[in-house]
């Protein structure tokens, strides 16, 4: 059975469906109901980490190996993870609106945010600049070393060090008693591991599709020599 | 007599308990939840999911069979 973790994502996401509805959940003000869209928002964000991450390891191991398999592995990884990100920008715009009450306004988080996705998309560019192989995935490699180092950067730290409307960040600690009780994690970390398995998963098929373009291209190069 | 208000005091006592123990005024979904509507919404969203992944299922099956198709040649 090598589709069982497929099986676990579906399941995983749909616990969080369920469950991320009929939980109890501690009356905030201002956040009221909406506590609850740390399950789907919160969770975009940890699946595009993580899948960021796979792209920079792979990336690591292109210029150890020179393999293009790992090229491909994690450019189609920063492009999943670019996915999830936009999703995370746009349901927090939401969130914001009604909470923060405007859809974009100067938190130091939302513009790191910003900034990361403009440097991945950056990577993209520089993708696709370059026709040579060998020197694409070499200098989108070593680009995409820096680029997840910045999204750690822009996204965990410099928040941390001034004022942020996020929790966590100046000075609180991230999901400390007052933002989630046990409850609220029962639900969460399933959420992580389900939408990043369904991110995984869906890498998977973009790599699979790669290859097999991949091969047909170099069928033909080679059938024209 | 004296029972009754020792009684009245304890009485007095565990409402005095229980009304502070109410959750503050913040507004929560507690009519959805309630009146069941919410498994409406519940309902509504584990379908969309659940046709979303059929159709990665698809999508996943195809790529198989053409993964296969190319690899004969």
């Amino acid at each position: 059975m090598k589709h069982w973790w497929k099986i676990l994502a579906v399941i995983l996401v749909l616990y969080t469906i369920i469950f991320g509805f009929l939980i109890e959940v501690p009356a905030l003000p201002i956040l009221h109901e909406s506590i609850r869209n740390l399950f789907f928002h919160v969770t975009m964000w940890f699946s595009m980490i993580i899948l960021c991450g796979v792209s920079w390891v792979y990336s690591i191991m292109f210029l150890n190996t020179g393999k293009t398999d790992h090229d491909i592995i994690a450019s189609e990884s920063a492009n999943v993870g670019i996915m999830f990100g936009s999703i995370g920008i746009l349901t927090g715009m939401i969130w914001a609106n009604f909470t923060w009450g405007a859809p974009w306004v100067n938190d130091p988080k939302l513009n790191g945010a910003a900034i990361t996705m403009l440097i991945y998309l950056a990577y993209f560019v520089l993708r696709n600049s370059m026709d040579e192989e060998q020197k694409r995935a070499k200098v989108s490699s070593l680009y995409n070393i820096f680029a997840f180092i910045l999204l750690i950067v822009f996204l965990y730290i410099l928040p941390r060090m001034t004022d942020s409307l996020h929790p966590g960040n100046g000075g609180n600690g991230t999901f400390s008693d007052l933002d989630i009780d046990n409850t609220m994690r029962t639900v969460f970390y399933p959420a992580i591991i389900g939408w990043t398995l369904i991110g995984v998963w869906f890498l998977t098929l973009r790599v699979r599709i790669k290859k097999l373009s991949y091969q047909r291209e170099t069928e033909l190069i080679n059938n024209n020599i | 007599m004296k029972l009754l208000k020792s009684l009245t005091v304890l009485s007095l006592f565990l409402i005095s308990r229980i009304v502070s123990a109410q959750p503050s005024e913040i507004e929560m979904a507690d009519a959805m939840l309630e009146s069941g509507k919410i498994y409406v919404v519940i309902a509504v969203l584990c379908t969309v999911f659940v046709g979303l992944v059929v159709y990665a299922i698809m999508i996943d099956r195809k790529l198989s069979k053409l993964e296969k198709k190319v690899n004969e040649k």
